[in-house]
């Protein structure tokens, strides 16, 4: 039954990985996403759903441990905070190389390095640019409520498996620990290993006799090989980017400036949206929901319908705004606003960012 | 008389396993990871688990056993293997899951993986196949490699008061309580082929019990290529100085820590 519940981020999340069926969860505690492997622990589903629920040794294990149990055609996942992400890049690379459906998720703190463990949201460049060696693309939800960490959970998984490649959950530490309204889904039972089998005939489940074995790898040593399994990736994610844009948008109608945001820069932005109007300042919001692919069509539409800029206000030294530019292509001035280090901008610091940009 | 009157059931005496094909292995004549493949794939077929079996190649000279091996197979960053066979048990408890590893992939880089995966106890057979070397990277230092011997990054031999010791890793593994059977094994004579095959089947068969309790089975074995030598020679030099520090025999069994040179 769908439920009404007050719940921090990060709870809503696990508790969103257990109702979607999830069937293993491998992780490392980090702040600021302690309370996914917490949550998940005390709720043990091992015991109602089947759900493994495993804290490993380090981030790089976990990333491993999912391949395994996604090469074997099972629903996992991991989460983590930005230092243990890092640490799972190999993993990643790895697995966007075997191309397995997981989830990751990166609940965002400050850096470089050990950094703070406020919010952030400067690990853009690492989600949606590669991070891992090699080129890939991640399919990137950035939650920006309590009540899309839990709905991203299940799309997440339900775009990894559609396409056969990692998608990750970018929010921050303030979407993960704040506390808000949250409608639960109903739950989905877990799939049953008939199922598995028949949904990914492709997974390492045990060779039948008289059966082609199946091999879960990212080696393709002959370098013709490689470039052909490349193409096929770069096809996949052309199909990925046509189909799977997701963003919203608010009082753009009419805009001539509008802010880009997501995550908690788009909750500080909506505010700062509103006192804008309030005076005169005709400014509308476009809040990616997808990171990769990106709104880049929506950024077009937007020019065509007389935007005369963008401003990118982000978490970070200035990254997404790259692709805001990209997007734009010189048809529409673009700037970036933000603070860094797990400083949250506040509205009237947006505010006063979008009065000098408008003039 | 055609081919087909001679191959008869009753006439075959020795016939390869099923489980491994008919591609030529890639590695040096002499070496003892093709016969490992071999011990391996036979015992798989004959205790009849060849469909709920999953294997986990490494990153090493091994790293394309999956392309010998007719058996569902993922292979590993390196060092990881571990921990792709951990998370593949815990949501296949049923299957029977093992890793195939070098010293550099088991001992030195996914030490952490190797360590936490038996300490969890986890239902595995991890195979550790210690031929003192980087074979495939083209014969540098090895976490196992022995003191004063030389490769291509000791040039003057290993000098254990800037390098290290010699890791005996197998040694290490037995102290976890959740660690079922460990023993020390070769493949560089028919009696040893032998034994070690006792050794992977009953590992195999404390799996089927689907008990909590990892086995670890070490290989010394050889590296002619890298140690260059003759394959000859390379198992006389194993036999005269790897069998001293690293002393072939069961060092644990269901649990119990057996009688041990090098532990006492
Ligand atoms: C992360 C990473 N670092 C380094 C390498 C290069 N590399 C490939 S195999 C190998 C050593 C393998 O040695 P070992 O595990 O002893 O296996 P062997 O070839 O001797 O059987 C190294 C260092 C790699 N593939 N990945
Ligand atoms: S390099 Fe050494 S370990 Fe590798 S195949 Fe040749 S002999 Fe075997
Ligand atoms: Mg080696």
């Amino acid at each position: 039954m769908s439920e009404l519940r007050l719940m921090k981020g990060n709870e809503a999340l696990a508790e969103a990985a257990i109702r979607a069926g999830v069937d293993a969860y491998y992780g490392y505690p980090i702040t600021p996403q302690s309370e996914v492997m917490e949550y998940l622990m005390k709720a043990n589903p091992e015991k109602t759903t089947g759900m493994v629920v495993l804290q490993a040794e380090s981030e790089v294990a976990s990333i491993n441990m999912v391949y395994g149990a996604a090469g074997a055609g099972k629903m996992a996942m991991t989460s983590s905070s930005s230092p243990g992400v890092s640490l799972m890049q190999e993993g990643i690379s790895y697995i966007a190389g075997a191309e397995l459906p997981c989830v990751v998720v990166n609940v965002v703190r400050g850096g470089p390095g050990l950094g703070t463990i406020q919010p952030s949201q400067a690990d853009y460049f690492q989600t949606v640019k590669g991070g891992g060696h090699g080129d890939y693309k991640l399919i990137t939800l950035a939650p920006a409520s309590v009540q899309e960490m839990a709905d991203f959970m299940k799309l997440a998984f339900d775009l990894a498996f559609k396409y056969r490649n990692p998608a990750m959950i970018l929010s921050d530490g303030a979407i993960g620990q704040m506390m808000e309204k949250v409608e639960l889904f109903d739950p989905v039972p877990r799939r049953t290993d008939e199922k598995v089998a028949e949904q990914c005939p492709w997974a390492t489940t045990g060779r039948k006799r008289g059966t082609q074995k199946r091999v879960i790898t990212s080696l393709r040593l002959v370098a013709s090989v490689q470039e052909e399994f490349n193409i096929k990736l770069q096809n996949k994610y052309k199909e990925i980017q046509e189909k799977e844009v997701r963003s919203e948008m608010l009082q753009c109608d009419d805009a001539e400036f509008v802010i880009v945001a997501y995550g908690s820069s788009a909750r500080t932005s909506m505010k700062a949206v509103q006192i804008a109007r309030e005076h005169g300042l005709k400014v509308g919001l476009l809040r990616p929901q997808t990171l990769w692919p990106f709104p880049s069509k929506q950024i077009e539409t937007l020019i065509n319908n007389g935007v005369k800029g963008f401003l990118s206000v982000e978490m970070s030294a200035g990254q997404m705004v790259e692709d805001v530019k990209l997007a734009a292509n010189g048809g529409a001035k673009v700037e970036h606003y933000g603070r860094m280090g797990g400083v949250i901008a506040s509205p009237s610091d947006i505010y006063e960012a979008l009065k000098k940009f408008a003039k | 008389m055609e081919l087909e009157d001679i191959i008869k059931d009753e006439n075959i005496v020795f016939k390869k396993t099923k489980l491994l094909n008919d591609k030529p292995l890639s590695y040096c004549p002499g070496c003892g990871h093709g016969t490992v493949h071999r011990i391996l794939m036979e015992t798989i077929e004959e205790l009849g688990i060849d469909e709920e079996t999953i294997g986990i190649a490494p990153v090493g000279c091994a790293v394309m056993a999956y392309e010998f091996m007719e058996i569902d197979m993922q292979e590993a960053a390196h060092g990881r293997a571990p921990a792709l066979a951990t998370g593949i048990k815990r949501v296949y408890p049923n299957k029977y899951v093992f890793t195939y590893q070098g010293d550099g992939d088991l001992a030195a880089i996914g030490t952490a993986e190797t360590m936490h995966c038996c300490n969890r106890g986890e239902n595995i057979l991890i195979i550790f196949i210690n031929n003192g070397i980087y074979g495939m990277t083209g014969g540098q230092m090895a976490p196992t490699t022995l003191e004063g011997a030389k490769t291509s990054t000791s040039p003057y031999g290993r000098d254990v008061s800037t390098m290290g010791y010699p890791i005996r890793i197998t040694e290490l593994i037995a102290q976890l309580p959740a660690v079922r059977y460990v023993t020390r094994q070769s493949v560089h004579t028919p009696a040893a082929v032998r034994k070690a095959k006792a050794a992977i089947r009953k590992a195999f068969e404390y799996q089927s019990e689907g008990k909590q309790g990892t086995c670890f089975i070490e290989f010394l074995s050889n590296c002619n290529s890298g140690w260059k030598m003759t394959p000859a020679q390379a198992n006389k030099w194993m036999e005269e100085n790897t069998f001293k520090y690293y002393v072939p025999g069961d060092i644990k069994d269901n649990f119990k820590l057996l009688k041990n040179p090098i532990i006492e």
